[in-house]
Order: C-alpha cells, then structure tokens, then sequence
C-alpha cells in the first residue's frame, strides 16, 4: 500500500531571481483568510468554555 | 538504499481527570490500560510482559549504570503487579510508563506503516475514554509532549541499525540532523521555555526540554542522542536506537517525514556516505534558537564555519538522500522511498517560500495558522489562555474535541494513511514483522500466553510441567510468510509449538533459530 508518487523535480527557491514568478501564492491571503475564519467558528464551538481553568487545570507528571 | 527498516513509534499520553487536577495520574493511566485490554478480553494478569530481556541501564557507548546511582524512573524493567501492562492482538505494548499511559506500536518496516500503526494507538487510547467516560467525571488524554508547566513526556522513535556502524558516526551525522529536523515535524507549542515563561510559539513540543548532546538519561538531563542500548534483539549483530527527541504528529506528512527521512539518514551513515560531516556548534542552544523562531530564518553556524538556516541544512541532507538514492537503486527507488523523497522536497519547498504554505503537510504550521488567526480576530496577545487551550485541545483524542481531528475531518490536513486502515491496524498486526506472531498467538491462543515481549512469547500449555519461551531475537522473522501456515493451522498452543519445533528442525526457521 506504499503511495505512487514520484519524485519530483525541485521548485526550490534559490534566492531574488524567483521574484517575477507570483505563482498561485499571491491570490492564497484572502481565500486563507475566510478559511480561517471557518476554523475558528468551528473551534469556537468545541473549545473548552472555561480555557482559564482547563489550562490551569491541565498538569502532568514528567515522562520520559 | 531505502526508507525501509525494522522501526516504530511509542507514545506517552497526557491524561486528566476533568475537575481533579490533584487526582493520581498513575491510577488514572491503570484506568486506561485496564478499561481497554478488558474490553477486548485481555486480563492484565494474564498476557503480561516479560521482563527476562530488559536491560534499560545498558549504555551504546559499552558500560551499564550501577543500578544504585539510576534515578527510580529509569528503572522500567521493575515489575509493579499493580500496573497493567499488555500485549494487543496487532502486536503493540499498552502499559503505564511513569505516570502516563503509553501505547508502543509493533514493529513495522515502512515509515507508512509506522503512521497507520501509531495511529492506531490514538484509537485505542480514543475507545478507553470513550468507556471511562461512563463512569464521570472520566479521563482524557491527550497526544503532546508537554504541559507547558515544566513537565515533558516523550514520543520516541526505534530504528533497528546493524551493530557494525560505530555509535560515534551516529552521534556525529545526526546530531545535526536533529538539531534542524523539527523545522519539519515539530508539532508547535505555545509558550517559551520549560515552564512557558516566555509568552510565544515555537516549533517543537520538546526541544526545550533537551539539556545535553548525548547521554542515557531519559526523564531527565534529556539528551539529543539518547544511548540506551537495549537492541530488544541479538545483541552483537544489531542495535535499536532510541529516539527521544521528537514531538507526537497528528499530520500524517509531518509523521511519515520524521521517520523516513531519519531512516534514510541512518542509511546513509551506515553505509559511510556522509562526507563531509555537517557538524552543527553549540547544538543544544542551537536546537533551542531553531525552535523558537517560526519564520525559519534563524541561522546556526556550522563546525567548518559556514553559517545557514535549519531549512538549508536539511536541503543538504535532502540532496545527499536524493544522489544516494538514485546511485543505489540505479534511478528506481521502491514506493516507500519516492514517497518519502517527494514530501520531503514539497515540505522543504513550501516551508522556504512561506512556512504557512505547509499547514496542511506539518503540525507546528497548521496549528500556528489557527492561532495567529484567534490573536488577528480577538487582538489577544501570547499569554491568552484561550491560545494555550487551543494549544492543548490540539492533541485530544476524542474525534468530537480534538482540534487536530476536526482539521482531518475537515479535510484541512492531508491524509496519507486512510481511516479504514488504522482501524484494521488496532487489531490486525504488520504481517512483516515479528510483531506478526506475538499478535497472532495472542488473538489465536489468548488463554495460552502468559506473557509477551519485544523478543519473547511465553506459553502455557497442557501436558507441559514449565512454561514454554518462544525467543525472536530476529526482528524480521515471525513473519505472515515465515509461520502463517504453522499459526493457523495449529489447533492450540501445544501444536503449535510442536509444529514449530518440528520446522525448526528442518531448518525452516520458523519464529526463531532457537525455538524450543
């Protein structure tokens, strides 16, 4: 069940010249914007209601 | 030249006692061990653990601690009857390790089937809360590394390496490679410093909890090459190398990149290839400075001088991988290795472009991602407990709470391991390993095995006056394809030991060369 991917060819950044190639990257900050805010309403409905206490709350013992 | 090796992951979880911080972690972590072997018809009593080859104190390096000056948490080979330690059906160790209730996956021998495995053990630790929680207040856990007050537990990895490679290379090529490797598999933390006394993020769950370059020590003093030498195998032909210094992944990507592209480092340092070495100084400090700076653009100074980030320093570890492979394998590496080959480019590409770009692919990224959009829509600042309890939610194993959870099921995290998968993996072990017989005697003859271990099966059987020990100190056989056959067509314990003896004398090596 090993996955079939390839390598790849690298696309790594090597430094200034990469700068006339904006790519699908400069559209990303809106649509990660309203992504965000999905997450956090989602999160908002499941974090703990009372997050002073349950951090206070949350005390370990060291492991290894 | 492949990813591939004997390896696996072991996990110690956090556990809380909703509204009872004062309670007793160790009851609670019995709790766990018991809730869970319980429900699948394990006794505690009954498929416990053999100690017989347990040697903790045993230094790589070719001394043992005297066992009076060991501090009593690195004692674990000390039976305590009133903790629960078993043996699961897919091969894994459930047990109580301190004050944790830990979950070591059985042996795989891809680093694919190390995240199905590991996995597999949040499911287990998940359906224990599920039946404690009948009885409230219940207990939770949590799959971290820290709670930000001072305390760490670990996830450690296990590599299976040839004893010929001298412990010195190890410590000299992956030193470096640790120091940087978090840039990729760290799972983020909110909080600087042990205790958090620094409000911020950084990039790993542990890195500041690692004091010295190389020891023995693994509660305390926390060493980036940790020298336990107990190979859980035959001794002078292998060694286990015990990884401490890695957080607990929840991204797959994050998860499969840890060990595969440590794994290829070992390969190559067993092999000698790495040359020049890539000596980091002041490694520890270092590992502490990688960690707290999420725009990657801190830069460590290396022994020969030059001075680069920790992304450009795995860039040449990832270019020597790369050359390695393609010379070995003649331009045709297996699946497991392109895999592990492509996401380590894509992850490395991404990070250096814009470290958010791989918040789907690493934990530290994609939880900042959630909490740098808290701190731009509620204006708080780093010391906000609502950011700390994210931080921690992050790693709940419940599906509902867990923050982690909600990302896959969002399809926000790429998943590289499908959820069918993992749960044939919380019963079913890795057919190619040895781990395949320990949990096949263990569904098949329950009432048989009196105990279990990494190298070792005890029986019970009829007719016999004194236990019977199966020894598997090779790692590799014990296999689906070694001893399928003999397993399942053996009626019960007693055949099935006279059915291996038998082979054993044909030379069919069976589970092991020296069966009885």
């Amino acid at each position: 069940m090993a996955g079939q991917e390839q390598i790849k060819p690298q696309r790594r950044d090597d430094g200034p010249d990469d700068v006339d190639t904006p790519g699908p990257a400069a559209a990303a900050p809106a649509a990660q914007v309203s992504e965000i805010d999905d997450i956090l309403d989602e999160i908002d409905g499941v974090l703990e209601s009372n997050a002073e206490e349950f951090v206070r709350g949350f005390v370990q013992k060291g492991g290894q | 030249m492949t990813v591939r090796r004997v390896m696996g992951i072991e996990t110690e979880y956090g556990i809380v006692v909703p509204g009872d911080p004062q309670a007793n972690p160790m009851v609670a972590s019995g709790d766990v061990v018991t809730a869970y072997a319980t429900s699948r018809g394990i006794r505690p009593a009954r498929a416990s653990w053999d100690y017989a080859d347990e040697a903790p104190l045993r230094d790589a390096r070719g001394f043992d601690m005297g066992r009076g000056t060991a501090h009593p948490s690195q004692l674990t080979d000390v039976e305590d009857p009133t903790l629960a330690n078993v043996v699961l059906t897919n091969g894994a160790r459930l047990y109580v390790d301190h004050a944790h209730p830990e979950y070591s996956s059985p042996e795989v021998t891809t680093p694919r089937a190390a995240v199905a495995w590991d996995r597999a053990g949040e499911l287990v630790m998940r359906d224990a809360v599920e039946r404690l929680a009948t009885v409230p207040p219940g207990v939770n856990l949590y799959k971290n590394n820290t709670d930000g007050k001072g305390a760490s537990y670990g996830t450690h990895e296990n590599y299976l390496m040839s004893r010929a490679t001298p412990f010195a290379s190890v410590v000299t090529h992956l030193t470096p490679f640790f120091v940087a490797r978090q840039v990729m598999c760290g799972s983020g933390r909110v909080g600087i410093g042990v205790d958090s006394r620094t409000p911020g993020y950084q990039i790993a769950q542990r890195s500041d909890f690692f004091e010295v370059e190389v020891g023995l020590e693994t509660t305390l003093k926390r060493p980036i090459i940790n020298t336990r030498d107990e190979p859980h195998a035959v001794a002078d032909r292998y060694r286990r190398l015990h990884v401490i210094i890695g957080d607990a992944n929840h991204a797959d990507v994050a998860n499969l990149l840890k060990m595969g592209t440590t794994s290829l480092v070992l390969a190559m340092i067993e092999a000698d290839a790495l040359v020049p070495d890539l000596g980091v100084r002041r490694p520890v400090a270092t590992l502490h400075e990688i960690s707290h700076d999420p725009t990657l653009r801190q830069r460590l100074e290396l022994l020969d001088g030059r001075k680069m980030t920790a992304l450009e320093l795995l860039w040449e570890y990832h270019d020597r991988a790369a050359a390695f492979v393609e010379e070995r394998s003649a331009g045709e590496p297996d699946a497991d290795t392109a895999e592990v080959m492509h996401w380590w480019g894509t992850v490395l590409d991404k990070l250096g472009r814009d470290p958010m770009e791989a918040r789907r692919e690493v934990d530290w990224v994609a939880k900042l991602a959630v909490l740098e959009g808290y701190r731009e829509r509620d204006g708080i600042g780093w010391g906000d407990p609502r950011l700390k309890a994210v931080d921690l939610q992050w790693s709940d194993v419940r599906a509902e709470r867990g923050l982690a959870h909600r990302l896959v099921a969002g399809g926000r995290l790429e998943v590289l391991v499908d959820e069918a998968e993992v749960v044939r993996a919380v019963t079913e072990p890795p057919a190619d390993t040895r781990a395949w017989f320990r949990g096949t005697c263990l569904r098949r003859f329950p009432e048989s095995v009196v105990a279990a271990s990494w190298d070792s099966v005890i029986f019970d059987v009829a007719g016999q006056r004194m236990l019977q020990r199966v020894p598997m100190l090779e790692p590799l056989r014990g296999t689906e394809a070694g001893v399928g056959d003999i397993v399942r067509n053996a009626p019960d314990a007693a055949s099935l030991l006279r059915a291996l003896a038998t082979a054993d004398e044909r030379g069919d090596r069976g589970a092991d060369a020296d069966a009885p």
